[in-house]
């Protein structure tokens, strides 16, 4: 798709009504997993959006009135989207899904990402979320007596990856190089996506880790916030400081147009198809809006900020071989600042912070010790079935 | 769409990917520690068990039973003619039973919404006017209980710990029955569970008020008892036809 002569939905076409917001949700049972890995990654990216018009209105007197204009939409999306999350789902099934959109969208970013060392960051990011999945899976396995297997659909391993309870690192070992100005469209996209992504696993954990009743979840959900927050700031730091906020903001949109592309690309669901192309043209509309911004405030080509061709949609199907490769072969990388080294190189201030945190204990441990993951619950295991 | 639930594409077992689950069945199996040799170990989670008995015993209440604190308040009240050592547990229960009953007056109201929209379309085991009958003698048994806190000078706006309890579990009945997606034959299983529970609330409730030297609150409470076994043997008989009866 060429992003530049696309114009979209220009922004006084735009509009949803209350109804249309809090439509019929998708059937847990029924759509595919990947659907429901669509609408948890567009929300998460339709909330970041809101996130960074409200940073750039603080700091632009100028930019106040077009930032709200367009937020308005973008709330109105976001609630779209996320209200195609069915009630059924409990939180830990939500919670599950979120983690196989970490799992399955980082994996693909990370096999499509051009430069190497930023590939390396998901890669690394990748396992520790894949380790989340499988204490996570213990839980609902252990507190509600249901099979993880339900939300994944098969598409999803579930066993240990870099043990949660090592990720807890010091500040400085989670920030990573930024991108550079010359860098690909693509990488620039990626990276944006997979921050509003960690960024909405971590205030999803935030809002719902409290309203569980039962201490095991409690600790859980407070253990894993604090490893999503490092997940944005990881997947944060990859973002070049010394972009405008007007390029942040353009980007951001660009990011937008490439998630709801590659969604329409891909859904099963028609109803949801046509959702998705018609937030594609709404945030092409944003795009453009955002163009002329740029223009106008900072006297600057947008086509030096976006190349002309959309890249290639972003796949959405199991990427299980290529997860299975990582974890054979970089679950005991560590960091050390900005770099990846081999476990006995990490940094020894990430070791000392973790031996405070842990020091009362592990709940991801905890939860799932002698955890394995089997079809039907580790209640329907042979020894149980026995009993 | 019609109100019934028919068969479809279900993807959520393993046999709707029988070859990719087996895989990651066999990858779990190579990649997981060994699981508990003993049954006992399985069931309790290993560690969860430890986890939440130290927590138990750590943990304050929900939270305490309102009672007039005034010595006045407790002579010029009802209260003093409670015997038994314990008259915050029946306020409490009292109170229990009051919020169950307010919040039944919904759950029917739910479910009256959900008939009369499809009423049209499938054949109801009830009729409407069955439901509005114990809809409101949901809410006459409200009003008993009321009655009779305030008759014990206790407060009725009040919420108290078991009130909040029973808020809580029964808040899964509330999503059934006032989502849009469930059945008829769904919600009514619903309702059968709370109207059981309900028996079982006055039930205890008037043994309750018997120990606790309130004779004159048996009778009413008795009344009620009996409404709500009807009411369930009713809902039970419902949810029969709806569910082995063919309704079409
Ligand atoms: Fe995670
Ligand atoms: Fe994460
Ligand atoms: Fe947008
Ligand atoms: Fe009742
Ligand atoms: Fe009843």
């Amino acid at each position: 798709m060429n992003l530049l002569d696309h114009k979209g939905v220009p922004l006084d076409k735009q509009g949803l009504t209350w109804k249309e917001m809090a439509g019929q949700p998708i059937s847990k049972l029924d759509d595919e997993a990947f659907t429901r890995v669509r609408i948890i990654l567009m929300n998460g990216i339709e909330l970041d959006a809101l996130r960074l018009s409200h940073i750039g209105a603080r700091m632009n007197a100028d930019l106040r009135l077009p930032l709200a204009r367009v937020r308005r939409i973008e709330q109105h999306q976001a609630t779209a989207v996320s209200w195609l999350i069915g009630a059924d789902h409990s939180p830990l099934e939500t919670t599950i899904a979120y983690e196989q959109v970490a799992i399955e969208v980082t994996a693909a970013v990370a096999q499509q990402e051009p430069d190497p060392y930023l590939a390396q960051v998901y890669r690394f990011g990748l396992l520790e979320d894949f380790d989340h999945l499988y204490r996570y899976s213990a839980l609902l396995d252990r507190m509600e007596g249901k099979d993880a297997n339900n939300i994944l659909q098969g598409n999803t391993d579930i066993v240990p990856g870099r043990p949660t309870v090592d990720e807890h690192r010091a500040p400085e070992d989670d920030l990573r190089h930024p991108y550079t100005a010359k860098a690909d469209l693509l990488s620039k996209l990626h990276a944006t996506l997979i921050t509003a992504a960690e960024y909405q696993t971590h205030d999803f954990y935030m809002t719902i880790g409290p309203t569980f009743a039962d201490p095991v979840a409690r600790q859980l959900y407070a253990e894993i916030a604090s490893i999503e927050e490092q997940h944005v700031t990881q997947y944060g730091s990859l973002l070049n400081p010394r972009q405008s906020f007007l390029e942040l903001w353009l980007l951001h949109e660009a990011a937008e147009v490439y998630g709801y592309y590659s969604c329409a690309q891909s859904e099963s669901n028609p109803r949801l198809r046509a959702l998705w192309e018609r937030f594609c043209d709404y945030e092409l509309g944003h795009l453009h809006h955002v163009c002329e911004l740029m223009k106008q405030h900072e006297r600057r080509d947008p086509a030096e900020v976006l190349s002309r061709e959309l890249p290639a949609p972003l796949p959405f199907h199991s990427q299980r071989e290529f997860v299975r490769e990582v974890l054979a072969t970089e679950v005991d990388l560590r960091a050390s600042g900005p770099d990846f080294v081999p476990v006995e190189q990490e940094n020894p201030a990430s070791i000392a912070y973790r031996e405070r945190v842990n020091a009362d204990g592990s709940p991801s441990t905890e939860v799932a010790a002698a955890y394995h993951w089997t079809s039907g619950t580790e209640l329907n295991r042979p020894l149980a079935r026995a009993a | 769409m019609e109100n019934v639930t028919r068969s479809g594409f279900n993807r959520t077992g393993a046999q709707t990917s029988l070859h990719t689950v087996q895989n990651m069945q066999a990858f779990a199996d190579e990649q997981s520690p060994s699981g508990p040799s003993h049954i006992d170990g399985v069931l309790e989670g290993r560690s969860i068990a430890s986890v939440r008995a130290e927590s138990v015993h750590a943990a304050e209440r929900i939270g305490s039973v309102p009672i007039p604190t005034t010595l006045t308040g407790v002579l010029a009240t009802g209260l003093s003619k409670l015997t038994g050592h314990r008259p915050e547990v029946l306020v409490d229960k009292l109170g229990e039973r009051l919020a169950f009953e307010r919040t039944g007056v919904r759950l029917y109201q739910a479910l009256i919404d959900k008939a009369e929209a499809v009423q049209a379309d499938v054949a109801l085991p009830f009729t409407i006017g069955e439901l509005k009958h114990i809809r409101d003698e949901e809410l006459e048994h409200m009003h008993i209980v009321t009655s009779a806190l305030e008759g014990l000078g206790a407060d009725p706006t009040a919420q108290t710990p078991c009130a909040d309890v029973a808020g809580v579990a029964s808040s899964g009945a509330m999503q059934v029955l006032s989502d849009p997606r469930t059945t008829i034959a769904q919600c009514l299983e619903t309702i059968l569970s709370v109207e059981l529970t309900d028996g079982a609330g006055w039930d205890l409730l008037i043994r309750l008020s018997g120990s606790a030297g309130q004779d004159d609150l048996i009778k009413p409470f008795s009344e009620a008892l009996a409404r709500e076994q009807v009411h369930a043997q009713q809902v039970k008989g419902w949810l029969e036809r709806a569910v082995v009866d063919d309704l079409d």
